[in-house]
């Protein structure tokens, strides 16, 4: 406990050391492609989040292009994790339909998502559809995999112990099968929070017009350095953000898992 | 209530088959408890999945109340040796006994209150609200005979029910069979190693042969009621019973002593 504490200080306490020896290389090599990390932390600020406090202190860029990313990053991760989830689970458990489709799948998720952007483009489109498309693709391997896996080998007792007791289809699924197969699948959904972000950038990079990636794009080809480098900042920050906020859903939900060990 | 003729098990085919049961006979009446011992691997536990409609086995009939099983019964409960999966770690106790209830037709309150009352009978009043891990494996146990006593089976099958718990854990578990017994009346096959447990417990002693396993004896055991973990265990009758049922599960009927 005590210990578990001052590990977590201790990781913490890098961070501000990190910055200052960041700072201070920046400052005394005096780059334009290296800026400090507090003339970047202003950009941010400047360029993101100095706007009205009505619009919770959004500027107009970061209305035209972090809220597009968010949105398609959320709805993309969401339909993917559904997707996976829900085909996993029924593959899981039908080894008749996972004899016919896995070599499909170990196909499919073979394939670099990026060097399918341009064949998503010709299907679905510029735009919103594409980069949902990129994500969700780039994204449901893992979630679908970790699913079939959790599905598939469920403990012989609860099932036996399922049907000693006439549980109904639904509560053997529901109250069974999903609770069960839950670590795994949570093991897959976790890759898949990191997988998103960089789908989102990767698909913005292609027939877009708005988003952090395009922005990004942009910067890049107008040597606006500190921009480059305040995007990346956000991605970073980000990443931190969801995995911290997945993490908390999943103690909460794996709980027992965690404490039957 | 139960009937079983001839009945056969054979896993697998060709040269490595396991022919585990070899034509069982057995017939138990409503409201016995019946014990079955019988050398370890000797087939008692695919008996037992047969009963409950988890096996199809390869030959015989089973009649469950004149009825042939051909999935698991309605009416009919299963407690399992391995507690720690068969009790759903993802829920609290109570949730894990009020779960086969639905399907009696009882609402939420009423299957929760089933649940607590079951609980209390086999002293887990306070319980409830835990998860299953978090008790030790005596509790364990009595969480998941509390799920088969709400459940209110006419038959409960118990497979090697005590086999992993301390040996006063498993004295008190062998006095609660004998409770719930004569408090619901419900029949009951108790499968275990334990000879002196089968005594112990049991209105009829069945001992089965190695595997492919026979009936080998049919012993009813007559003892002074309410048996008594100390004085039904010095009794001469239990000693002698014990006895020879240990001589049965090892293969040497000749040397066996007849009793009445």
């Amino acid at each position: 406990m005590i210990l578990s504490l001052l590990g977590r200080l201790g990781r913490l306490w890098i961070v501000p050391v990190a910055l200052a020896v960041w700072e201070l290389a920046a400052r005394e090599a005096r780059a334009v492609y290296f800026p400090p990390p507090s003339g970047i932390a202003l950009h941010v600020y400047e360029l993101w989040f100095s706007g009205p406090p009505a619009r919770l202190f959004l500027t107009d860029d970061a209305v035209a292009h972090i809220l597009p990313s968010l949105g398609r990053l959320l709805l993309g991760w969401s339909a993917a994790c559904l997707l996976g989830v829900v085909a996993g689970v029924a593959l899981g458990r039908s080894a008749r339909l996972s004899q016919y489709l896995s070599p499909l799948i170990h196909f499919a998720r073979s394939l670099p998502p990026p060097v399918l952007l341009p064949v998503f483009l010709v299907l679905v489109g510029v735009g919103t559809p594409l980069q949902l498309a990129g994500i969700v693709f780039g994204v449901v391997w893992p979630v679908l995999i970790n699913s079939i896996d959790g599905a598939r080998y469920i403990d012989r007792q609860y099932l036996d112990t399922a049907q000693v007791f006439g549980l109904s289809r639904r509560e053997r699924l529901t109250r069974v099968i999903l609770p069960a197969a839950a670590p795994k699948i949570f093991a897959g959904l976790r890759l898949s929070v990191a997988l998103a972000l960089i789908m989102m950038i990767i698909s913005e990079l292609l027939g877009s017009t708005e988003g952090v990636g395009y922005r990004l794009l942009i910067a890049q080809s107008q040597l606006d350095i500190l921009t480059m480098w305040a995007a990346t900042l956000l991605l970073g920050v980000l990443g931190i953000l969801f995995n911290a906020a997945f993490l908390a859903v999943e103690r909460r939900v794996l709980g027992w898992h965690r404490a039957a060990l | 209530m139960l009937e079983i003729h001839n009945l056969t098990h054979t896993y697998g085919t060709g040269p490595g088959a396991h022919e585990a049961l070899g034509g069982v006979d057995l017939k138990v009446a409503e409201g016995e408890l019946v014990c079955i011992v019988g050398p370890s691997g000797c087939g008692k536990s695919t008996l037992l999945r047969s009963i409950a409609g988890l096996l199809r086995p390869t030959g015989g009939e089973i009649l469950f109340q004149g009825d042939p099983v051909e999935r698991t019964p309605d009416n009919l409960a299963v407690v399992f040796q391995d507690y720690s999966r068969s009790l759903f770690p993802w829920m609290s106790v109570a949730d894990n006994v009020a779960l086969p209830l639905r399907r009696k037709g009882m609402d939420g309150r009423q299957r929760r209150q089933a649940a607590l009352d079951a609980l209390e009978q086999v002293d887990l009043a306070g319980a409830g609200g835990k998860y299953p891990w978090e008790l030790s494996g005596g509790m364990q146990q009595r969480a998941s005979i509390a799920r088969a006593i709400a459940y209110r089976p006419t038959l409960m099958l118990m497979d090697e029910p005590f086999g992993s718990v301390d040996a006063q854990t498993r004295e008190d578990l062998e006095d609660l069979v004998l409770r719930v017994r004569a408090k619901h009346g419900m029949t009951i096959l108790l499968i275990t190693h334990d000879i002196d447990e089968s005594v112990y417990v049991g209105d009829r002693v069945i001992v089965l042969s190695k595997a492919p396993a026979k009936v080998v004896s049919d012993l009813r055991v007559q003892l002074p009621g309410p048996r008594d973990q100390i004085t039904t265990r010095e009794h001469p009758g239990f000693v002698q019973l014990r006895a020879e049922v240990g001589r049965l599960v090892r293969g040497r009927q000749g040397q066996a002593a007849s009793t009445g």
